[in-house]
């Protein structure tokens, strides 16, 4: 008896440490994705590609269910323990936050990208983290931030840098945890709650460097800052708006004041480039966002732009307005795509971006010049032309107006924060396309403008279809369009050296697609997906994970 | 912005689709807002009459510079809902030494108000910071204008040439102007096609009528083509309600079953990227004389 207790007591102990190792060094974040997933987009490229293979065209068949796993976010867990399957016992409660702990808020999922690393899996809901096994979804530890508000809309995962992970929070709180414990390090401030900042993005590491992007709705400016990953000390912070007199941008603005409220939030992670050390982010849009107002007729820069920062210093090194003086809150806040391919005979360095507005962009990413402009929403129709930089143009009488503009797309944007995916195989990039159409109308006539998302009203009014759609990056064109029921994509997209494409098709199944076509090959009906679907090697085999509100999912080979 | 973004707003999520996603049911009003919101800084009452005696201070000092409505008035002054000074405001440590000390090097005078007077004004700048709205919305919006910028006769002209196939003043829109009395909900009905429940909109049951249904024929390979109201269909399974209201599935594997959907709405969605903004307008100060 005495034995037996010994030995049980042994082997959960050495399971626990076993479960994890050491983390992910920064020089290992440079590898392309392939065994272990190690940042929210896999890798730093963006292209949400997968080297790995097992799941193939031909095997994906043999896709099943390995375990799943159902969480509680809160502090106080269901009696009868945490998870659906396996039973067991609550995970160690770690508990953090500058709150009283009597705000919570409902209806959270996860919107995470998950890291996968040393066999453990790391993902968030708002105010929450966990780590998990990847062999059978048992909870390892799960850390709860007690809030003081701001909006819980989503929270995109955490930043690893050796055993330390990072998470934002509502409340606008950079907290670095230990990945063996959960145990808290330390906590930052990083932008101020009173100002209307809340912070969903999943950090990013370079090297040295913590990169945090955040969000916010009333009128103030956007920033991206970079913290130190051991103290949390701050090492730069950039503004996405002019800030003073003599700041690039400046005259787009009708005048400083009007900068200084102008948006250009950074409310998704971007991609990072390490030859030039450019981190490459898009911004999100003017505020108010639906009235000009004070903000003057310019391109209001940098809102709605991907924009290139230098890691070490903070200092943008170029610039491209993908929807110059927007009027329709279509955020630029889409993942970039670096890619290295052909362009016109020569090998170039290329960032690829599909936007919220319809279109889509090649633009050396190096300089940040432009090579192509398409307009890949089939119905999009708020733009007139190209301006002189290749941007499109909007047309005033699609902004909102009172007697109602018919815009296509919706102010949510063919499509919004879903990651797209890019295969080098077939050199297609892919993204979830919606051609909603929605009446705008201009409700509130002040020549001041309105303020955050107010002054119109939206009425959606019904789609002209929504796709899964490739883009051949030399040209901007649709190559393939695959139609969906619902409204597919959501979560965003995978793709793999396997030929696969993967991803949720809104009607409650998670689909592997032909990467050549678009041709459903196997679909599992799990609910709707909620983060993208991801790819990592365990034991020799390959899993594939994904979410469905506050679900998460596992399958392998069979 | 952000706080859309949850799943693109699709308010049209559940509508299974036709050849392509459809119009059958009423458009929505605004937009899903996924997850939880908890306003930031959690701004309590204060005191009435502290609030008075501020309100009627800004009203001699400060509303010429920055407006009745705190929004930034004539005289240049910046909008106070949206300064990150006020907003940041807990007890008037920011405001009262603005107020008092002016802004160095700004436009704005010291103005001469002793401590308590200045903190009465913070206090009543915050009671108004509280009724910001969500997504940073300005609080006491005007009326909405009227949306009826249209001409009735080009509208009726339109509706003769193009929209009599298939409707009629005196038939199926007889008193529409009647039966959703809101021009902005009659125009966001008949530009989506289909009734809209709530307020001012016919009952959700006219949203079923048999006009607007959406069915579907599936003819299994050599089988008999089964016909019924479409429930839903994906690449993978389609279900139809039969006669006799019982619902029957098929599994999908590309064209087979053969699938037919008959959506009588088709045409209306495909009008969409036809329509004038000028046409609609028209059109609908038209229908709202159908009384």
């Amino acid at each position: 008896m005495k034995l037996i207790r010994f030995f049980s007591f042994g082997f959960c102990f050495a399971a626990a440490l076993f479960a994890q190792g050491d983390g992910i060094s920064p020089s290992e974040l440079l590898k392309p994705l392939k065994d272990s997933w190690p940042t929210y987009n896999g890798d730093y490229s963006g292209r949400r590609y997968s080297a790995l293979k097992a799941i193939n065209t031909s095997t994906v068949k043999n896709l099943s269910l390995a375990w799943s796993i159902r969480l509680t976010p809160g502090a106080n867990p269901p009696a009868g323990g945490r998870g659906r399957f396996g039973g067991g016992q609550p995970a160690k409660l770690i508990t953090g936050g500058e709150g009283t702990g009597e705000l919570m808020a409902g209806g959270v999922s996860i919107k995470a990208s998950l890291l996968a690393v040393d066999g453990t899996l790391y993902f968030t809901m708002p105010d929450n983290a966990w780590a998990v096994d990847a062999r059978d979804g048992r909870e390892l530890w799960h850390y709860y931030w007690k809030t003081r508000g701001g909006t819980h809309i989503g929270n995109r995962g955490l930043a690893m840098w050796n055993n330390y992970l990072y998470m934002e929070t509502p409340d606008n709180y950079l907290v670095s945890l230990d990945a063996k414990t959960g145990k808290e390090r330390w906590h930052k401030t990083i932008a101020d709650l009173d100002q209307g900042y809340f912070s969903t993005p999943a950090p990013i590491v370079v090297g040295n460097h913590v990169l945090v992007g955040t969000g916010n709705d009333i009128d103030s400016p956007g920033f991206l800052q970079s913290f130190d990953p051991e103290t949390g000390e701050l090492q730069w912070k950039f503004y996405t708006v002019p800030m003073k007199a003599g700041d690039p941008g400046l005259d787009t603005w009708a005048s400083l004041d009007a900068a200084r409220h102008g948006g250009a939030q950074t409310w998704i992670p971007g991609a990072y480039d390490p030859e030039t050390k450019l981190y490459i982010i898009g911004t999100g849009n003017p505020t108010p966002a639906y009235t000009t107002g004070k903000r003057g007729e310019g391109d209001n820069l940098f809102t709605c732009s991907l924009v290139a920062i230098h890691v070490d210093t903070g200092k943008m090194a170029w610039y491209f307005q993908t929807s110059p003086h927007d009027m329709h809150d279509y955020d630029s806040a889409q993942t970039p795509i670096l890619v290295d391919a052909p362009f016109n005979g020569k090998m170039r360095k290329l960032v690829l971006t599909a936007a919220r507005n319809g279109y889509f962009f090649t633009l050396d990413r190096v300089t940040g010049e432009r090579l192509v402009t398409s307009k890949y929403g089939l119905l999009t129709n708020w733009a007139k032309g190209l301006n002189k930089f290749g941007g499109p143009e909007h047309d005033p009488t699609k902004d909102p107006t009172v007697g109602g503009a018919l815009v296509s797309p919706t102010s949510d944007g063919t499509v919004n924060w879903e990651p797209p995916a890019y295969s080098p195989d077939t050199g297609l990039f892919y993204v979830p396309e919606g051609n909603g159409y929605s009446l705008f109308y201009l409700t509130d006539l002040d020549p001041r403008g309105s303020m955050g998302l107010g002054g119109k009203e939206e009425v959606n009014v019904g789609t002209g279809g929504n796709y899964l759609s490739a883009i051949d990056y030399r040209n901007g064109k649709v190559v393939w369009r695959h139609r969906y029921y619902g409204n597919g994509g959501g979560g965003g997209l995978l793709a793999t050296a396997g030929g696969l494409l993967l991803a949720g098709d809104g009607m409650g199944s998670l689909v592997a697609h032909d990467a050549k076509t678009g041709k459903p090959l196997w679909n599992t009906r799990i609910g709707n997906i909620t983060n993208a679907p991801q790819t990592f090697l365990l034991d020799g085999h390959q899993y594939v994970t994904v979410a469905t509100g506050d679900t998460l999912w596992a399958f392998v080979l069979n | 912005m952000l706080s859309l973004r949850g799943s693109r707003g699709r308010t049209f999520a559940l509508i299974f689709a036709a050849s392509t996603a459809i119009l059958a049911q009423p458009p929505q009003q605004g937009q899903r807002r996924p997850g939880g919101f908890v306003p930031g800084q959690q701004r309590p009452a204060g005191d009435p009459a502290e609030i008075a005696h501020g309100k009627a201070l800004y009203g001699i000092s400060c509303r010429g510079c920055h407006g009745a409505d705190l929004r930034g008035g004539d005289m240049g002054g910046p909008n106070l809902l949206r300064s990150q000074l006020s907003l940041s405001d807990r007890d008037g440590e920011k405001i009262i030494p603005v107020i008092q000390k002016g802004v160095p090097g700004g436009a704005m005078p010291p103005i001469p108000m002793g401590p308590e007077d200045a903190k009465a004004v913070a206090t009543f700048v915050r009671s108004i910071l509280a009724t910001i709205g969500g997504q940073g919305k300005p609080p006491n919006a005007q009326e909405p204008p009227t949306i009826l910028v249209g001409d009735a006769a080009e509208g009726q002209a339109y509706f003769a040439a193009k929209c009599t196939s298939c409707h009629s003043a005196t038939g199926d829109l007889q008193g529409i102007g009647t039966r959703i009395a809101d021009p902005k909900m009659l125009q966001n009905t008949w530009v989506a096609g289909g009734a809209r429940g709530g307020r001012g909109g016919p009952p959700a049951a006219a949203a079923r009528s048999e006009k607007r249904t959406v069915t579907a024929s599936v003819t299994p390979p050599g089988g008999k083509t089964m016909e019924g109201r479409l429930l839903r269909i994906d690449h993978f399974v389609v279900t139809l309600e039969l006669a006799d209201g019982s619902s029957r599935s098929f599994r999908r594997e590309g064209d087979v079953p053969q699938v037919v959907i008959h959506d009588p709405l088709a045409g209306h969605r495909e009008l969409l990227s036809v329509y004038t903004d000028k046409e609609m307008h028209n059109v609908t100060a038209y229908l709202v004389t159908l009384k």
